[in-house]
């Protein structure tokens, strides 16, 4: 491994995912299996109108429960989850020990966090709703995708220069 | 059945459907519920340019891509099979704020009136689409996560840097909404 690698393990604990992998390595058609679990996830998404700009505008105004609703009850059904996976020792269907890694705290989750709700404010969407909507046929939205691939690598250039 | 399923699924429904996605994933594969971090590999995958945030072995990390696909695909069999004939019912009080701004087709999820393709090219279009996506990736990035990689998972697991990122998203969205998106509707 090259030297690299080490300074990109910091790199990578500063995220929401990455760090959590399988130990094992499998062949690329057991990635299926998570297109399956996006694409149930995708229909949830569409079916209680979560990916719609309207319901985020009414969440940010507090004219509607729904939005608390929906984040309210899948954080108590997510940390219900993880307590049982800790408690029992839950594997994973290939028998490994599920790991989980605590974040590290740094002014990016303030600056980012507050640039994020901008962002989610206006185009009405978050990074998994953007690949809903494009998928109900919004093909402007592939425009506002590009956009934030291209705010992500922007990020990646500039993150040296910003404050953590 | 089918005519149930068509409906709107009201938030005691939803909700924990998604939540159930955060042991799915750890359970199919060790693997922590996270969206945004999609768009990173995306740029390790296709423009790494020697930055050191992009390089690293994307393909370890080829199951977000599957995933986040999997929500394309999700959303165009709801829309297909599933398709609510009637327009997002929202509250009144919203209706007549976005009527005084033109905006009135409640038919798609997203305000056909003012995203489509003719508005990229105006200020106002530019804004909500170009410059609001870039904020969407931007920030996450820089948050270490989004609605669901610190929100939902973060939380799930007590994880007060997630909250503060939480937090964070909401007041940077309440500001948008309510003192600078009304000016921006009004160009």
């Amino acid at each position: 491994m090259k030297n690299q690698e080490n300074t990109d393990f910091e790199v990578r604990s500063l995220d929401a995912i990455c760090i959590n992998e399988s130990h094992l390595t499998h062949k690329w058609y057991h990635n299926l299996k998570y297109l399956v679990v996006g694409v149930l996830f995708g229909i949830v998404f569409v079916k209680s109108e979560v990916v719609s700009w309207f319901r985020i505008q009414e969440m940010f105004r507090l004219q509607s429960f729904h939005m608390y609703g929906i984040i309210g009850s899948a954080i108590v059904v997510g940390m219900a989850s993880i307590w049982l996976i800790k408690k029992f020792n839950i594997k994973t269907i290939y028998g490994e020990s599920i790991e989980f890694h605590d974040k590290t705290f740094n002014k990016g989750q303030i600056y980012g966090g507050l640039l994020f709700g901008l962002g989610w404010a206006v185009t009405g969407a978050c990074p998994g709703p953007l690949f809903a909507q494009i998928g109900t046929g919004a093909t402007v939205i592939v425009v506002t995708l590009l956009s934030a691939i291209a705010g992500t690598w922007v990020y990646g250039l500039l993150r040296d220069k910003l404050p953590h | 059945m089918l005519d149930f399923l068509k409906q709107p699924w009201p938030w005691y429904i939803a909700g924990p459907l998604i939540g159930l996605t955060v042991p799915a994933l750890l359970i199919l594969g060790n693997k922590s519920f996270g969206i945004s971090s999609s768009l990173r590999h995306i740029c390790a995958a296709c423009l790494p340019a020697n930055i050191p945030f992009f390089k690293y072995d994307w393909k370890k990390e080829a199951w977000n891509l599957f995933f986040v696909f999997g929500i394309l695909l999700g959303g165009a069999i709801a829309i297909h099979f599933l398709s609510n004939p009637n327009p997002i019912e929202v509250n009144p009080k919203l209706a007549t704020e976005l009527a005084a701004y033109g905006i009135t087709d409640y038919n798609n999820l997203i305000p056909q009136d003012i995203m489509n393709w003719p508005a990229l090219l105006t200020l106002k279009g530019f804004l909500l689409m170009v410059v609001g996506g870039f904020l969407v990736g931007f920030g996450t990035r820089y948050a270490g996560g989004c609605t669901s990689g610190h929100a939902i998972m973060g939380l799930s697991n007590l994880q007060w840097p997630s909250l503060v990122a939480t937090i964070c998203f909401m007041i940077g969205g309440f500001i948008m909404a309510n003192l600078i998106l009304p000016h921006i509707l009004a160009l």
